[in-house]
């Protein structure tokens, strides 16, 4: 149906827009900037905080223009006195319920509440402030995420993110009125429930309420001691985020930089998560084939099937809470971060001469889960913790700012070798589909001794945003120990969001799709979306990020992780062999099932 | 006490299985023993396949539905404007003296639980309090001594 065509002004200035579109739209087609704080670009509306009010000719009342639809003829003025006089009112009372301790808070700086209170000169002391009078809770159990209810201001902005755009629902508002709190089932910390620790609520949270738990000064200590040998990786989507968090527009690939500046930050090695993203390729890849194998030649029928991927954190978890009938159909592999934690402290060590147990390892992760897939117990298996700290992108960016370097400046630099060569395969990890990109290269070059059939190796239909994508791969003429795949027709399918997860895994218990293979990433967009990315986020942002991740595989001299030579070199001096014994007592892990709220 | 389950099939067979029946379901746990407790919420939430948070989130909502232990008898004073000008405050330091409890607890024989309450619509006839679903309007602190004495002794 045709949408209709809506004429308004907005500040004297005539405007034309689609129907349904609400005031902000229309001010933002003309370049007025309405301040806002509950809403947001990914999720709907919730008009609750009231910054957002303007005045309408006629009205009495100041209308939400984040919730008001425009209406033919309506004037609408968006800095009128009355409305700035409001606007100062709205954002004093927020700030009365807030705790306003900004220098002390992980956000200082990063809050918008902070900011909004800034540009509108705000008194603190024209309402009465209420913080003091409540008792309030810091729940700093997750080793992920740190929810501070004195700082929030309930916009629901997390709840949102947390039931629409995940279905993990482990926030919801509680109570009502001034009781009125985010809470989690019977007020749980985020530890003891469904918590995924995506943390995307945290990079929507508009204030200091909810934060990743940082370990910044952990790491400094490490790199201080001179007794220490500190290891850091990092992981594919940090290179096109970390620029935003140091002053450079969305969609900037920067992985030279990031690399001399962690060597300026004091890292002892400069290693790459990529490494053993292509080693996750060449143990998953075979341990898919080894699962088609047993279920079509050897006809078992205990072999589960479609098999999914494990390398998101929140994925994991996720399906731990919601769906643990269907966990056998989790690869084993561990994620790319464990799997390099388990080598760095066995292998690397070994070929640098170097003790275990005087090294730290490092993670620079566009994530929050990955702090909690470090802690979980199973992780281990070098003897030691085999990841120490991990470190979101924006917490990597403070330290580069910390440390006085002037990012932009950097000449590139090289990883260090070994365990720091990457392909483009390994780049793609960082986007949704990536994985499945990535596998599909190698797996079908293994099994035909064929490249994959498609343009400059590019598998366009597993790209994208869509939030549920499929694709079918016609495997033919194949070498003779594939026999029993020659004509098959690979079907695969990938997700990301868990709202979409949910709905693909629902299919799957339900035994409605037949697939064979299935990529999950917890977060929007995949890492490039993930929770320690820099804040904001939104759908243009992400596309960005995304263009400039293959942006990077484009221009990488190796694009198939079975090509990475450090790959082929450590399978022959290490590991023996994909899904050996070596490989299963380092790289493969088991999983929990966990209750279901 | 009804088991939860039975309240819960009840309900569901009567308002369907949707997100209606949910309140219809707390209020039979509420109207069953005056509170609910963490593991019905959650079978509650299993019934209806909505998450454990999203109900408590409800349940916690309206004043009402308690999700923490109730005595049998939940006595609410009103706190409203109309009852405290015609002296709440003394009907509930009676109360409290009566039944060695302070507002907000419950006695140890788990019989009793004194609480506040906004307007009950008896600004007319205040001061006045609810015990479970009884109202007591027109109370002094001798009319509700007398009326607590008597749930005491049932």
């Amino acid at each position: 149906m045709a949408k209709y065509e809506v004429n308004l002004k907005v500040n004297n200035i005539p405007v034309t827009v689609e129907e349904g579109s609400t005031i902000l739209d229309a001010a933002k087609k003309l370049n007025f900037r309405i301040p806002t704080l509950c809403q947001h670009p990914d999720l709907c509306v919730a008009g609750n905080c009231r910054v957002c009010v303007v005045e309408q000719k006629g009205a009495r009342a100041l209308p939400a223009a984040c919730a008001t639809p425009v209406s033919e003829g309506m004037e609408i003025f968006t800095n009128s006195q009355k409305v700035r006089t409001a606007r100062k009112h709205i954002i004093e009372l927020l700030l009365s319920e807030h705790n306003t301790e900004c220098t002390s808070c992980y956000k200082n700086g990063k809050c918008e509440l902070q900011s909004l209170a800034n540009e509108y000169r705000v008194n603190e002391n024209d309402f009465i402030k209420l913080v003091n009078k409540k008792t309030y809770t810091i729940d700093d159990y997750s080793p992920s995420i740190i929810k501070d209810d004195s700082k929030c201001i309930r916009c629901q902005r997390c709840v949102r993110t947390c039931t629409s755009m995940q279905f993990v629902s482990a926030l919801t508002v509680a109570h009502k009125g001034d009781h009125q709190k985010i809470s989690t089932f019977f007020d749980k910390p985020m530890n003891a429930v469904v918590c995924t620790n995506c943390g995307q609520c945290v990079n929507r949270c508009p204030t200091g309420a909810l934060v990743e738990k940082n370990y910044i000064d952990q790491v400094w200590d490490a790199i201080n001691n001179p007794n220490v040998h500190v290891v850091v990786q990092t992981a594919p989507a940090v290179r096109v985020g970390l620029g935003e968090d140091l002053g450079l527009e969305p969609g900037h690939r920067v992985t030279g930089k990031m690399v001399a500046a962690l060597r300026r930050i004091g890292f002892d090695s400069v290693l790459d998560t990529d490494f053993t993203a292509d080693l996750t390729i060449m143990e998953e890849g075979t341990e898919l084939l080894v699962r088609l194998k047993k279920a079509l030649v050897d006809k078992d029928e205990s072999v589960a099937l479609p098999m999914t991927t494990s390398c998101s954190p929140g994925w994991v978890k996720f399906i731990e809470h919601k769906f643990p009938s269907l966990l056998p159909n989790v690869s084993t592999c561990k994620s790319p971060q464990q799997m390099f934690g388990a080598l760095v402290k066995t292998f690397y060590a070994q070929k640098k001469g170097l003790k275990a147990e005087n090294m730290v390892s490092v993670s620079i992760m566009p994530c929050t889960a990955k702090k909690y897939e470090a802690d979980r117990p199973e992780m281990r298996d070098s003897g030691f913790k085999d990841v120490d700290y991990v470190l979101t992108t924006r917490e990597l960016a403070m330290m580069v700012r910390q440390a006085g370097i002037n990012f932009e400046d950097l000449a590139d630099e090289k990883y260090d070798s070994i365990m720091g060569e990457s392909t483009g395969a390994a780049v793609i990890f960082g986007a949704t589909g990536g994985v499945m990109e990535a596998a599909l290269r190698t797996a079908y070059e293994i099994v035909t001794g064929r490249e994959v059939p498609f343009t400059n190796l590019d598998i366009v239909p597993v790209r994208g945003f869509e939030g549920i994508k499929e694709a079918k791969v016609l495997i033919k003429d194949v070498l003779p120990e594939w026999g029993f795949l020659e004509g098959a027709e690979l079907s695969v399918a990938i997700a990301h969001g868990l709202a979409n997860t949910n709905k693909l895994m629902a299919a799957v218990q339900r035994g409605e799709v037949n697939y064979h293979f299935i990529e999950i990433m917890a977060c929007p967009g995949g890492c490039l979306g993930g929770g320690g990315q820099p804040i904001p986020t939104s759908p243009e942002i992400r596309a960005k990020r995304m263009e400039a991740i293959y942006d990077e595989d484009t221009h990488m001299a190796i694009r198939k992780s079975h090509e990475n030579p450090e790959v082929t070199a450590i399978y022959e001096e290490f590991l023996g062999k994909p899904n050996g014994h070596k490989s299963h007592e380092l790289l493969h892990t088991h999983y929990t099932k966990r209750k279901g709220y | 006490m009804t088991d939860v389950n039975v309240i819960i099939n009840e309900k569901i067979e009567k308002f369907g299985k949707e997100r209606q029946a949910l309140m219809p379901i707390l209020q039979g746990i509420v109207a069953d023993k005056n509170y609910i407790t963490e593991d019905e919420l959650l079978k509650v939430a299993e019934a209806l396949d909505l998450s454990a948070a999203d109900v408590y989130g409800t349940a916690t909502f309206y004043t009402f539905l308690d999700v923490v232990p109730r005595g049998k008898y939940v006595i609410r004073v009103c706190k409203t404007i109309s009852c405290h000008m015609a002296g709440k405050d003394e009907i509930i330091e009676a109360l409290e003296k009566t039944l060695k409890v302070k507002l907000g607890e419950t006695t140890p024989d788990k019989k009793f639980t004194l609480l506040q309450a906004n307007c009950m619509g008896w600004c007319h006839k205040g001061p006045v309090m609810l015990i479970n679903d009884e109202v007591y309007p027109e109370l002094t602190s001798e009319k509700a001594i007398a009326i607590v004495e008597e749930y005491i002794a049932k």
